[in-house]
């Protein structure tokens, strides 16, 4: 068992070109355990291929990407995608399936069979709904078991794309709970978004020019 | 390991479930054994002699009839993103939904294939190397057919292009495949059922890489 953590992620002199074009160059800012970092920008700013470059889903067109874990170790691409926590835009939740044989799969997929998944379930408020098809679910439960998934995904790096998107009032604050719990935990956060995250953070403005 | 199994578990579970694509592959492979011999006729002579290379066939096409949604169906809903930065390499997933590509139609359509041999009153001699080609050739359906699933992943009715793809790849099988059949039938030692076994090998073990190429140029795109 790796029992190292991770301590900073630092990004340099990145660029990205999308379709030809340069989405943003020469982009570079750091992040320590227990920081959140908030992603602010109009529509087109590049912040959803920003997430994808950085959990490795899209190739950086230059510069670096550098995860440094507590013994001052740098890792590589394939172990710095096994350190990634994604919520993206889809939620990737099966219709055929109940809302805990969703998250059982992704617990064993994780490496994570021993999770409380019912535990995880009562925290983002599906219990009631555990053996709920997954075609049935409205859009703000579906982001919620996707928030279960990430809960016992168990990653120090969270990139969340939209995180707040379809979820209720209290699902926001709960979305807020669970990133600064996160972070008391030594956790980073990166998250794109165009509501405040009610919380401290630094922010990143892209597309400013 | 256990990413493999949990994978491989969900896809027999997702293929099984109503809207899965295993029983439709089933009829579909029954529905075309039936209407053969009923377009040709009753010439037991000739549907004896046609009986490997057109199950052979309608085997294959029933088999690609699932095959587009392998990867597409995950890339649609985000799935794949998550099995992407699962602990294990994108070449062990692809294998694993091979493997279930193959227990939920290959499988099922070799196990079918001597029931509707019956239509073709295929002679006696002919039903276990019917039965043992495809046990041997479909899974290399599913293998090189994994391939043009994860090419066409963000082509919309990729379902159309996939067979262009794939079909021309599979020529060997169904050559080699049907021949272990005629081969059995005329009494000849043709060899079929070895380079059938060669060409499955080599596609099972190669195609998973090139499965999982295509599908991380898909993530990238």
């Amino acid at each position: 068992m790796d029992t190292r953590r991770v301590s900073t992620l630092t990004v340099s002199d990145l660029a990205i070109v999308r379709g030809g074009r340069i989405v943003f160059r020469r982009l570079g800012f750091g992040l320590s355990a227990g920081e959140v970092l908030s992603l602010e920008g109009p529509n087109g700013a590049g912040k959803t291929s920003l997430l994808r470059v950085l959990a490795g889903f899209l190739p950086a067109f230059a510069g670096r990407i550098e995860l440094t874990m507590s013994d001052h170790s740098r890792l590589d691409g394939d172990e710095q995608a096994r350190r990634v926590g994604w919520l993206g835009h889809q939620d990737g939740i099966k219709p055929q399936l109940s809302v805990l044989e969703n998250l059982a799969f992704y617990a064993r997929l994780y490496g994570q069979s021993g999770a409380d998944l019912r535990g995880v379930l009562d925290q983002v408020g599906l219990t009631r709904a555990r053996d709920l098809p997954g075609q049935y679910l409205s859009a703000g439960m579906r982001r919620r078991l996707a928030l279960a998934r990430l809960l016992i995904s168990r990653r120090p790096v969270w990139l969340l794309d939209e995180p707040l998107a379809a979820l209720d009032v209290r699902g926001k604050a709960m979305v807020g709970d669970f990133v600064t719990a996160h972070c008391r935990d030594g956790g980073l956060v990166i998250a794109a978004t165009h509501e405040a995250l009610g919380l401290d953070c630094a922010r990143l403005e892209l597309g400013a020019a | 390991m256990r990413g493999f199994q949990a994978l491989l578990y969900r896809d027999l579970r997702l293929a099984t479930r109503a809207g899965g694509g295993a029983a439709l592959a089933l009829a579909f492979f029954a529905a075309v054994a039936v209407l053969v011999p009923l377009g040709i006729g009753a010439d037991l002579k000739l549907l004896g002699r046609i009986a490997g290379g057109v199950l052979w066939v309608a085997a294959i096409l029933a088999a690609l009839l699932s095959l587009d949604r392998l990867f597409q169906a995950d890339y649609e809903d985000g799935s794949l993103d998550q099995i992407a930065l699962a602990p294990m390499t994108l070449e062990t997933s692809a294998a694993a939904k091979i493997v279930a590509h193959w227990l939920t139609t290959g499988l099922p359509l070799t196990v079918l294939s001597p029931l509707l041999a019956l239509l073709f009153d295929l002679p006696q001699a002919g039903y276990v190397p019917l039965l043992v080609s495809l046990g041997i050739g479909t899974p290399a359906v599913s293998a090189i057919g994994a391939i043009g699933a994860g090419l066409t992943i963000s082509i919309r009715r990729g379902g159309l292009i996939l067979p262009l793809l794939v079909l021309p790849l599979l020529s060997p099988v169904v050559i080699f495949g049907a021949g272990v059949v005629s081969g059995a039938l005329s009494g000849l030692d043709n060899g079929a059922i070895w380079l059938l076994s060669a060409f499955s090998l080599a596609a099972v073990c190669l195609a998973p890489f090139a499965a999982a190429a295509a599908v991380r140029l898909n993530l990238a795109g």
